[in-house]
Formats: structure tokens, sequence, C-alpha cells
């Protein structure tokens, strides 16, 4: 049991998840604040006859990693803000390629070198739109340890059910500090393994043909079936098209396998949310300042909830409608000059009651923070 | 077998211009791979952008085309995850020398079991006849009309020095060498590199004034020779054909290997 109950780091906790999930291959280039992320897994995954290797840029990461999924592997990749801005092209192939994959950014303060070895959740909006085109894109993110495992398990999951490439979205604060993680017994999350085609050898195989229930089973390279993948508009059997029914059909289809499974894709918690006249929303190392505050309050009777996202692409429109209904107020806490917060007012019934709590200084927001504007709208003077 | 059994012919006619080299060089990749007899199960072909690019679409393998520039990469990691694969990675020579040198020279310094061959005409055909790295100086192309006065570079030497344990060159002239060094470097165990002069008549051709199809052909014929010939003795400025490199040299998987050996022997000590 001893082994099962650790004191790491974020980035560990993350390894330790995406070993669970049964990640085989894993491609990275050296980057603060991810690079723990890359040294433990050199380390681990050659320990149980998985593959790791450090290739000669970001790009050339995230290209070996799709080519390594193909082959049928569990897939990673793990950067931070400029190493993830040179990932975008092949994180926009993997879309459209429905390869699944997942790729994790530890943010740092940006734009460009910015700062490197402190926090910040700048990312949010380049982890939905940093590749070209119309696409969809799947984000999850995490506050604690524990959480940052079981999204690394759910990142796995989501990829191999969906085919595409998910974004985990950690931060500095959470990447580096060290807390408790139990590790789950062997089953007790569950894992979702490829789902692979039925069909024998002779039997025409089409990879991009959708199912009844709008999977894509895959066929490993070097298996029976040989097809094409490419990055052009392509038809059933991955040939290029340019038909505009193949087309437009094909960029629904992306969009569409997500977009309308927001519901089964939404992760949340909710601290002390029930009969909250105040909530906060939060998510990653801010929610951990949030958190503070409204279990404070609680216990002097007011009644202030949190709301932690735990993904954020597809954004949870109407589950954050539905929660702030009765809100007197929403302050979305977030290190980031209001990205999620947008959002949140365009999801919310009353925006005009959405506030942005926020740090950008490359500090963590403090319960302090949140304080000094609660007073503000709570008419408690400045 | 024929050449017939390699391809899918659902999808041709091909897209390349008529007179382009690139089909030549097809038909002489798909007659190596037929001599060899390899099993097409085993065999991935893993190609970037532009119009070299397109071929891995028309072969009967498994086939990933890419983004412009990263072949090498995507195919890197095809191969180290399931090292029993055969990569064959075509690629023009803007696609691997510009936008994809650094994935070139990684490559051959990790020497991982991959055949990278660089289609060579020596403009970027897809997009209406820029000039590429390997134009050389005073050459004409759109994005030259007062003449490039960009160097260019000998594949063959940077390959060799980046790391690769088998370098050749021929031409698209020169078929029946091009199967013959395609065989040895598909066959060889580490990374391989092969340049293949190609012809692109519609936009280098045209702009260098070297007329058509045949006469480029005409031109590899003129410019090249054989590695130890006498007319290269006699004319050191021709362009050397031939195996230039071949080393037996530890190969990047087969190293990986080990590594795990290591790594379980650690954890089990």
């Amino acid at each position: 049991m001893t082994d099962k109950i650790k004191f790491v780091q974020g980035s560990e906790a993350c390894v330790e998840g995406a070993l669970y999930a049964g990640v085989n291959f894993f491609a990275g280039y050296p980057i603060t604040p991810s690079t723990e992320i890359a040294e433990v897994l050199s380390k681990r995954l050659p320990e149980t006859g998985g593959k790791f290797i450090q290739m000669e840029d970001e790009i050339a990461s995230m290209c070996a990693i799709i080519g390594a999924s193909l082959t049928g592997h569990k897939v990673m990749t793990a950067t931070s803000g400029p190493g993830f801005s040179l990932k975008q092209e092949a994180l926009g192939y993997a879309c459209m390629a429905e390869i699944p994959c997942v790729i994790v950014n530890v943010q740092r303060g940006g734009p460009s070198t910015g700062n490197p070895t402190h926090v910040s959740q700048g990312d949010i909006n380049q982890a939905r739109w940093g590749t070209h085109g119309d696409h969809s894109i799947i984000a999850l993110t995490a506050s604690n340890h524990q959480d940052v495992f079981a999204m690394t398990v759910d990142a796995f999951n989501l990829a191999e059910t969906y085919r595409t490439p998910v974004v985990l979205l950690f931060d500095e604060a959470v990447g580096h500090m060290r807390e408790k993680l139990i590790i789950p017994e062997e089953g007790e999350i569950p894992r979702v393994d490829r789902l692979r085609t039925s069909l024998g050898k002779g039997v025409d195989y089409h990879p991009y043909l959708p199912r009844e229930d709008g999977r894509l089973p895959m066929s490993d390279f070097g298996g029976d079936h040989r097809y094409n993948v490419t990055g052009l508009f392509h038809d059933m059997w991955g040939f290029p098209s340019n038909n505009p029914k193949v087309v437009s059909g094909l960029l629904h289809h992306l969009n569409d396998k997500i977009e309308n499974n927001v519901h089964n894709i939404t992760r949340y918690k909710e601290h002390f949310m029930e009969d909250a006249e105040y909530v906060l929303i939060s998510y990653g190392a801010s929610a951990r300042s949030a958190i503070h505050i409204a279990t404070n309050r609680r216990a002097r009777g007011e009644k202030m909830g949190v709301l932690e996202l735990q993904s954020i692409w597809p954004f949870p429109e109407a589950m954050i409608r539905e929660k702030c209904a009765n809100a007197k107020a929403v302050l979305v806490v977030e290190m980031n000059m209001g990205q999620v917060m947008r959002h949140v007012k365009a999801a919310v019934d009353r925006p005009e009651k959405v506030f942005l709590v926020n740090r950008i200084d490359g500090k963590l927001i403090t319960p302090t923070d949140i304080k000094s504007l609660l007073r503000v709208i709570q008419g408690r003077g400045v | 077998m024929s050449v017939k059994n390699y391809i899918r012919e659902r999808f041709f006619p091909h897209m390349w211009c008529p007179g382009c080299g690139h089909g030549t060089i097809l038909n002489c990749l798909l007659r190596a791979v037929d001599q060899l007899q390899l099993d097409k199960k085993d065999l991935v072909m893993t190609s970037g952008i532009g119009c070299s690019a397109r071929i891995s679409g028309y072969v009967d393998f498994h086939s990933l085309h890419t983004i412009h520039g990263r072949a090498l990469a995507f195919a890197t990691g095809v191969k180290l995850s399931k090292p029993q694969l055969k990569l064959i990675v075509p690629m023009g020579d803007g696609d691997a020398l510009a936008i994809g040198g650094n994935h070139f020279i990684h490559a051959a310094r990790r020497n991982i079991d991959i055949t990278a061959i660089v289609m060579n005409n020596r403009i970027y055909g897809m997009t209406g006849g820029q000039y590429s790295p390997l134009s050389g100086p005073g050459k004409k192309a759109t994005t030259a009309p007062y003449s490039t006065i960009d160097n260019d570079f000998d594949v063959v030497k940077l390959a060799t020095a980046a790391g690769a344990s088998f370098v050749a060159r021929s031409t698209a002239y020169h078929v029946l060498e091009t199967v013959d060094v395609l065989k040895k470097a598909i066959e060889h165990k580490g990374f391989s590199v092969v340049e293949i002069l190609s012809q692109c008549p519609t936009h280098y051709g045209r702009k260098n004034k070297e007329g058509n199809a045949s006469q480029m052909l005409e031109i590899q014929k003129n410019t090249t020779a054989k590695l130890g010939s006498k007319a290269l003795e006699k004319n050191p400025l021709l362009i050397p054909r031939g195996i230039f490199v071949d080393n037996d040299a530890p190969e990047y998987c087969q190293e990986y290997d080990k590594v795990v050996e290591r790594a379980m022997k650690g954890r089990n000590a």
C-alpha cells in the first residue's frame, strides 16, 4: 500500500496518470516548466517496454507521437507556451486526421518567452484556437494532484473515445508544487482502450466511415488494412478530396463529434455550491485560492461557493448558465486577462453580474486578491 | 509480379504534370520493392507536402501524408513505436532540406532505420516555381526574377556529415541504377539517403530554358557520371552518381532496445 501513496510534484502526478492510462510512447523537447514530465517518463517508460524519445524540436515531438499513435500506441507529449505554439500545426493535423493523442501544456507567462518559471493561465484560448481552421478540441485542467492524475487518465480516455487530440492545461504552480497523491487501484478508474476494426483481412475497411454511433474504428499501421492518412480533406478511404460535399461533411463531423457531446465531456466540481449567492468560477491553481475563501466565508455563514471547471473545452456553457442562475454575482478567478470570463459572460443570463478577479504578474492569485474585489461587489468599500 | 500490384489504381491518374520525373521515380521505387519481395503489410510510406509528397497516396502501403517538412519526424514516431515496419520517406528538395532540414539532419544523426528519398527537382513545383535551397545561384524562379543569389548545398555531403550510414545519388534518367540503389537503401539497416535528380519541365525547365522533359533528361545524362568512372576523373565538375556511404553503424531502434534492457534490469535489481 505504501508505494501507492506518494509525495510528488504535479508533473509527476501527470506521469503517474498517464502510465495508469496506458501511455507507451512519449516524444518531447525540454522546456520549463514541463521538463519534469519528460525526465520522469524517460526513466519510467523503458522499465515497462515503452518508448521515450527526445526529439530535435517541439514540432518533431508532436509529429512523432502522431506517427506512434497510428501504430496503435497511447501517446503523449508535454510542453509549455512557446512549445505549444510550435506544435499547433501538427495538432491541427491530428484533429483533421482524427488521431488520438494527449498534449500537456504546463502553462507559464506569455506571450513569447514571457515568464518561463512563473505561473499563468494564459493559453486557454490558444488551446481552443491555436491551430488554423474550424475544428473542435477537448481541454482539461486540474487544481490538485489527485485531480491531475484523474484528468490525465480522462484525457487518454477521451482521446480514444472521440479520436481526437486532448490538451491538458496545467499551470506552473500545480506542476511544480508537491503534495500527496494516492495511486488508485487497477480498474478503479476505467480505462478506454483503442476501438479497433473487427473487419478481417480482405474485407474493405474504410478508416473514415463513422459507425452508427459516430465512432470510427481504427486499424494499426502494420495490420491487415492499408489505408491513407492525410491532413487534406479526405473521403472515407482517407484519400484527398475537394468535393464540396466531402469537405463540408468532414468539417461538420470534426466539430459535431465533440460539440454535440459537451454534456458527456464536461467535468467540474462543486464546492459549497448549494444555495450559493456568490459563485466563484475557477480552475487550476487559481481554484485553490477560491476554495480557500469560500471555505472561510461559509464558516461565517456567507452563501459563497466555488464552481471548479475541470474541462474548459468544449466550453460547458449550459452547465454554467444553470449553476449561476440564482447568483447575485459571479466572480471568475483566473490568471490571465479574462479568457474564461468572456465565455462565462456569454453563457449566463445576466452578463453584467460577472466580474473578473485576475492576476497577470507571474504570482499565484491569493485569497486576498479575491477578498479585495468581493469587498467592492458586496458594497463594503474599496 | 508487376508494379501494378503495389499501387492504388483507384486513385489514378496521378496529379503530376506531363514530363515530370516523379512518376519515373515512383516506378523505380515499386520495382525495387517488388524485386525485394517485400510484404506490403510491412511497408509504411510517410511524406510531407509538395508534388513529391503526393506519392504516398498512390502506393498500396500504409501511407501517411503529413505536413510540410515533417515527414521524417512522423516516420520516426512510426518506426520507433513499431520497429518491425519498413519506413520509406520520399521528399522534395524544399520539403526535405528547407522547412524539413532540421529533421533531416537529426534523423541522420540518430541513424534510425528509415529510407529517405530526396526527389530533387531544384524548385517548389506545387506552389508554382519558386526557388529552393537546391536551385543554386544564377537560376530563374518566380521568386527570383533577377536570378538567384542563394547557394545550394550538396545533399550527399550533408547527409554524410550528419551521420547517415547509407548515402547514394541517382537520377530519373538512370532508371536501372535508381532501382538498384533504392533496393540497397531499403535493405540497409540504418538511416539511408538517396538523392534522385528529377526534372520539372513545367517550372524549372521553362524558367531556366532547359527545354522539355526529354531535353532535361539529356542534361541529367550529360552532367552526371558514375563514381569511379573515367568520365568523372576527366571532368570533376560532373555530378557523381552511385553509393557514397555504406557503413555498419548502431541503429537507433536496436540501441533503444538496449535502453529498455538496462531499465528493466535496474528495476528488477
